[in-house]
């Protein structure tokens, strides 16, 4: 990997983006996207999540140029005003899902595109897309047509072609999403890899929340057109706004409570509390929950099922009362379906919702 | 070819099969059986009259060198470079306004939509002879244009009767078929290709040039090779608008009819007929799709 091209050659401005009261309502009424302000900054990857038709999307459409915002609305590239701007005249650089390579030319010519749009002089045009082809390790396939690449070299070329013009800002619409899982773990990282050794503003669009989490410095969860939560990767695992966040990103337990007077009364257990009091709704992720013995345990239940997932076994629980909870126990663990478990709540690891 | 079906055994077959299922002991006689119709009828409407054509056409006094001398004579050459002429500038003007129509109508909803394409298919309906029955009634001596143009001092433009009337009916009824295929394949465009290219600094004409068109080619040379192939044949319209038209189904017309040069209107023919099939070949092979042919 040649990083120190990467470096020195490759560096890209870090343009910060602001969106402004950026709503889109769609001809026909159709609400797609909540009037929306967000300070992407520069350099920053920042990943917008949540379920199809959740309007994140049409957001990037919006950063992109593709789809005004309602009257009102504004985008920002920097201290430029750019919500007038077409798609064309803003610099961007996108990645679909799709690929959108254009089968009439070959490797080469596709990244080469937008430098020959630019009117970049032939000699330049062929040094600076050889170098972008070395740095996505393309080189020997330049002369090749689309349809003889494979879906991780396609997006490797998409990729190449919205970086060689050096856009102000990179645009990633699912670009893992039509990628089996092997290469889409692979290309994930070489991704990341490349946003954090380019330095460039990337919006980065996905459904899958362990992308997002592996690629976002800031992740923007969104729901039926709103931003649900908008924080690290660490902040919407373990604080979660609210209950859709929550059941969105990984796996989430939840368990009756009762808080009263410094103390928490789970099943036959109680434990010390300095959380709101009342009935309190519990959260707890799976790894949060631990197995114990009758003695230290504090919810007893049966085990409903026993999923082996390699590193570990992941275990539905059913206690006396209350929804089915999922464990997560070792690898190794030999319990099964009909065993009796004992499980230990951390007070400190539990998110309370009044 | 139905007595080769007859006598050879079907290559994938062993001729002697142990008699596992006896129904398919006498397979290859049956399926000679239920080909016998088809062939007989291929056989009787399409290849003995072709043979015969071929035939009549070297049967004159100058026998099979007619196929060349035909040619010399410059009345027939003469036919021939305006019917191809035509024919090229038919289909090119076609398929300019079909793509221009057909994109418009893909990317664009309106009220009245679905009733502009149907009006646009319309002439798929017409017979050539109302096609130049239409283009009397635009441009002919009692014509609409000519009606205007003499109304505004400016003369009575008549064109019907020409070279420009068969060019104009021809583009009016050759529009409807192109039109349907350019909007088969725009649906099929990608849009996030425009996107794409829009993305990397494309204006709208590059757009066109760069992704648009490339996309639409294999459907624009098919469907500019069977209007190509139509212009060449059609004879009901250039028929309607003046018996004189130079075109070559008019010439055999007149030398099969009113010459009675039967030899010479059989070596025309196919020479019209190698003519558009080459044309459709050519298409063929460089749209890599199938092309039809049409009457």
């Amino acid at each position: 990997m040649p990083d120190s091209v990467m470096q020195n050659s490759f560096h890209l401005d870090a343009v910060p983006i602001r969106l402004e009261r950026c709503g889109k309502t769609f001809a026909g009424g159709a609400r797609a996207l909540e009037p929306l302000d967000l300070t992407i900054r520069g350099g920053e990857t920042i990943v917008f999540l949540g379920p199809s038709g959740c309007g994140k999307t049409t957001t990037l459409r919006i950063i992109a140029g593709l789809e005004s915002p309602d009257p009102g609305g504004r985008v920002l590239f920097g201290e430029e005003d750019v919500t007038a701007l077409p798609i064309e005249r803003r610099n961007v650089g996108m990645v679909f899902q799709s690929y959108a390579l254009f089968p009439n030319m070959t490797v080469a010519e596709n990244v080469a595109y937008g430098l020959k749009v630019r009117k970049i002089a032939r000699a330049d045009r062929g040094r600076r897309v050889e170098e972008m082809l070395d740095l996505m390790h393309l080189g020997e396939f330049a002369g090749r047509r689309i349809d003889q690449l494979s879906g991780g070299q396609r997006q490797r070329v998409a990729l190449a072609r919205a970086l060689v013009v050096r856009p102000r800002v990179l645009l990633l619409d699912e670009p893992l999403t039509a990628l089996d899982a092997k290469l889409r773990d692979s290309l994930r990282l070489e991704i990341d890899r490349l946003l954090r050794g380019l330095g460039i503003t990337a919006v980065y669009v996905t459904h899958d929340q362990g992308e997002a989490m592996a690629l976002g410095d800031r992740i923007v969860v969104m729901a039926k057109g709103r931003v649900a939560q908008v924080g690290t990767p660490r902040e919407i695992y373990y604080q979660p706004a609210d209950g859709f966040v929550a059941d969105f990103i990984g796996t989430m337990n939840r368990l009756g409570g009762m808080a009263r007077g410094g103390t928490l009364s789970i099943g036959s257990a109680t434990l010390p509390w300095s959380g709101p009091e009342g009935a309190v709704e519990l959260l707890v992720r799976p790894e949060d929950l631990a197995l114990a013995g009758e003695a230290d345990g504090h919810l007893g239940g049966t085990v409903a099922a026993a999923v082996f997932l390699g590193d570990r076994t992941r275990l539905v629980v059913e206690p006396a009362d209350g929804p089915a909870l999922t464990v997560d126990a070792a690898g190794r663990s030999e319990l099964g379906r009909g065993d009796r478990v004992w499980l230990r709540v951390d007070p400190a690891r539990v998110l309370a919702v009044p | 070819m139905s007595a080769c079906a007859q006598d050879a055994p079907l290559p994938h077959r062993p001729a002697a099969r142990p008699p596992v299922r006896p129904g398919w002991a006498g397979e290859p006689l049956r399926l000679a059986a239920l080909l016998a119709p088809a062939a007989v009828v291929f056989a009787a409407f399409f290849l003995l009259p072709l043979v015969r054509l071929i035939l009549i056409g070297a049967g004159g006094t100058a026998g099979w060198s007619a196929y060349l001398t035909t040619l010399a004579d410059p009345g027939h050459l003469d036919s021939l470079i305006s019917t191809l002429a035509l024919s090229a500038g038919v289909t090119l003007v076609t398929l300019a306004v079909s793509t221009v129509a057909g994109l418009f109508l893909v990317r664009n909803r309106f009220p009245g939509h679905a009733l502009l394409v149907a009006l646009l298919t319309f002439p798929l309906a017409f017979p050539g002879v109302v096609i130049g029955f239409m283009v009397i009634m635009l441009a002919g001596r009692q014509g609409l244009i000519g009606t205007i143009t003499q109304a505004l001092g400016a003369g009575k433009l008549v064109f019907a009767y020409s070279m420009a009337g068969l060019f104009l009916g021809y583009v009016y009824f050759s529009i409807p078929r192109v039109i349907l295929t350019v909007m088969a394949a725009a649906e099929k465009l990608d849009p996030r290709l425009e996107e794409a290219a829009r993305s990397l600094g494309a204006s709208s004409w590059r757009v066109v040039a760069d992704v648009i068109l490339p996309a639409l080619k294999p459907a624009l040379i098919s469907a500019g090779a069977l209007c190509f192939a139509t212009s060449m044949g059609a004879f009901g319209t250039a028929f309607t608008l003046a018996t004189r038209i130079n075109v070559l189904p008019m010439t055999i017309y007149t030398e099969f009819t009113l010459q009675a040069n039967i030899a010479a209107a059989a070596a025309l023919s196919v020479l019209l007929g190698l003519i558009t099939w080459a044309a459709l070949a050519v298409a063929r092979s460089v749209a890599g799709t199938s092309v039809a042919a049409a009457g």
